[in-house]
């Protein structure tokens, strides 16, 4: 009995079970909704929020907030594509190895504003935001690039099978184990869960936590514009309001997973099983026949319920010492 | 969320103050209201027909509804909190709206409801930050979502247009000579908000709660409620954002005002309001709002479309920060070095 009750506290284990109910739910009715098939392509369909969480959770893990991740995916996306447009010979690689580097730039000026200024995060990415998303309006002057704009290799990558997956889910999938590693096997994983969980206290060890929290926006900031290679490339289309409102959805997916917004606490497992839930409530909208314009109101109130559960949750904690600001000069 | 600052620079304490003069001429909003005044100058040497009064009438719509949102944003971040979901609260109110002008409402009943939504959502955001302790950025990012959706799920991709003829009064309708009804409702809230915020009790609690919440609490002031009322005043201050806003445009959509939370918290923070809490006054906050509508409607004169114009805003917000702490930081070095 003990065992299913500590197993029951654990947010990993109450969110399997609410996918599982979710699952059960809607294959009560449409029974084609549980199928492998369709469910890798839920997967699949949900690696894009996966990766973009996780890299989310490491700067919220810092307590700070990374706002601008959509408008990253929108601006890293429309320079791609237009790329891709304007010298069809480009090799995809070559235009991933941009995105990459051009998501890592604007994951550095987030991250550099917030460690070598101080600004709090939420006013950073929250003018970046705009900013990101105004110049993908001003490099594309508001005009679309549609599918037949893209070259066929551009298209082709995140569809391509391997052993039966597409390789989008092989990213997601990847992106899962090397954030398993770095959060809990490297010294920067420990040091995104210190700055967060008691930032004094991360001084007086040795950890640099503007440094940390810069990193943990770069890294934010490359995931975002990977990403932003795979949104385009998915949808195949590229326009200045793609992912409007992506950045909601990020912070939900961490919020449902159990990380706290004050820092210090999450886990990989909880972020990638709060990305599924959304993903499965969204996928089956459709299925069950109700509205996708419910979508968001439903997403709101899973945000709230899961921010209640949070708080409810951090009420038992341990003593926290150095908690007090001390002037170390 | 920054509490780095505060624990690894020392506290430069002056020997003696400087004269109150001085101390003016130093101000923030005196450089708020001198840059206002340059890109006044700027304007109208940029284009001819912006000195024209019935033009600078129209340019106080643009700002107007959000500067009554920021008017009421400024205490809610005084007290260390922060309100996304003003802009959702907007949408929501508009559909409240335009749902009961569908049924045959009259215009003081639009009114009401408009406000009464407001409020309603105002008590809700109140409830979860107050009451159940939810951190308000995560809070109201999750209200953000859900009022704005509901607007979704009422609407679809409908829109509501059939507002009876009188109802346009409120964002249409002017009280004397140039002067619209939301513009001297917006200069007669300021100077309530002033009053409130810096003559009452109630403001200093306000400072109290943001400055040292533990300090405050031992002095006994009632910190959720405190908490609570400004959430509420949000709510309703979006409440009456969105009568305006309805009236004017005489129809809703459910993606009305959108991104409208990051201008009203762009003008608190550009008028001097510390994102931290704590500090800040509303004499700042009303003269960012003029140089925030100066702006738009100087880049709107010069045909610059409205999503560059955002662009402006978020560097604005970004700088307005960024420079006094590059300036103290040089300032610190200097005083090291001496």
């Amino acid at each position: 009995m003990t065992i299913v009750r500590s197993l029951l506290a654990r947010r990993e284990a109450l969110l399997v079970l609410a996918c599982l109910l979710l699952l059960a739910a809607i294959t009560a009715r449409f029974p084609a909704f549980s199928t492998p098939k369709n469910l890798a392509g839920v997967f699949n369909d949900t690696s894009i929020l996966i990766m973009m969480a996780l890299g989310q959770s490491a700067v919220i893990l810092t307590k700070s907030i990374d706002l601008s991740v959509a408008a990253n995916v929108a601006l890293t996306g429309m320079t791609v594509a237009m790329l891709n447009h304007l010298v069809p010979g480009l090799p995809v690689v070559v235009l991933i190895l941009v995105a990459i580097g051009m998501g890592m730039l604007l994951g550095a000026i987030n991250g550099f504003l917030v460690w070598w200024l101080d600004i709090p995060a939420i006013v950073v990415t929250l003018g970046t935001m705009t900013i990101f998303r105004g110049l993908a309006f001003v490099e594309s002057g508001g005009a679309w690039v549609n599918a037949h704009e893209m070259s066929p290799a551009f298209l082709e990558l995140p569809r391509t099978l391997i052993l039966g997956l597409p390789v989008l889910s092989w990213t997601g999938l990847v992106a899962i184990v090397l954030a398993t590693l770095l959060f809990t096997r490297t010294g920067l994983g420990r040091a995104f869960y210190a700055t967060g969980g008691n930032a004094v206290a991360a001084v007086y060890a040795g950890i640099d936590i503007g440094k940390t929290r810069f990193l943990a926006f770069v890294l934010s900031g490359t995931v975002a514009g990977l990403c932003g290679y795979f949104w385009v490339s998915r949808y195949a289309v590229a326009y200045v309001d793609v992912a409007s409102g992506f950045e909601l959805d990020t912070i939900a997916a961490c919020v449902i997973g159990g990380v706290s917004t004050i820092g210090g606490v999450g886990t990989v497992g909880g972020v990638v099983l709060g990305a599924l839930f959304l993903g499965i409530i969204k996928n089956a909208l459709p299925v069950i026949g109700i509205s996708p314009f419910w979508q968001m109101a439903i997403s709101g109130a899973i945000i709230i319920t899961a921010v209640v559960i949070n708080a409810r949750g951090e009420r038992v904690k341990g003593r926290v010492i150095l908690r007090r600001k001390e002037l170390p000069l | 969320m920054s509490d780095q600052s505060a624990a690894l620079t020392p506290r430069h304490i002056p020997d003696r103050l400087d004269s109150p003069f001085k101390r003016a001429a130093k101000s923030w909003e005196t450089l708020l209201l001198a840059v206002a005044i340059a890109i006044a100058i700027a304007n109208s040497l940029a284009s001819p027909y912006f000195l024209d009064p019935w033009n600078l009438s129209d340019a106080t719509f643009n700002f107007t509804e959000k500067a009554i949102l920021a008017l009421a944003m400024t205490f809610v971040i005084i007290t260390g909190e922060i309100d996304l979901s003003v802009a959702s609260i907007i949408a929501l109110a508009s559909t409240a709206m335009g749902a009961a002008a569908e049924v045959g409402a009259g215009t003081p009943v639009l009114f009401l409801v408009g406000l009464g939504v407001g409020l309603g959502c105002g008590v809700f955001n109140g409830f979860l930050v107050a009451r159940l302790g939810l951190p308000a950025i995560v809070a109201t990012i999750g209200t953000m979502s859900l009022y704005r959706g509901i607007a979704y799920v009422v609407l679809g991709d409908q829109v509501y247009k059939n507002y009876p003829a009188d109802f346009a009064v409120f964002g249409q309708g002017y009280a004397f000579w140039i002067f619209s009804i939301e513009f001297v409702t917006f200069l007669g809230l300021a100077v309530v908000a002033g009053i409130v915020l810096h003559k009452t009790i109630f403001g200093r609690q306000v400072y109290a709660v943001g400055n040292n919440p533990l300090a405050a609490s031992f002095s006994g002031v009632k910190m959720r409620r405190i908490k609570f009322i400004v959430f509420l005043m949000t709510g309703v201050a979006a409440g009456l954002a969105s009568v305006m806003l309805t009236s004017r445009l005489g129809s809703t959509r459910p993606s009305i005002a959108v991104g409208w939370e990051l201008d009203a918290v762009t003008m608190a923070v550009l008028g001097g309001v510390g994102i931290n809490g704590g500090t800040g006054n509303i004499l700042g906050v009303v003269i960012a709002a003029f140089v925030m509508g100066l702006v738009t409607f100087g880049l709107g004169l010069l045909n610059v479309p409205g999503i560059v114009m955002s662009i402006f805003m978020g560097l604005m917000l970004i700088l307005v920060i960024a420079l006094p702490l590059v300036v103290q930081r040089i300032n610190n070095r200097r005083r090291v070095a001496r």
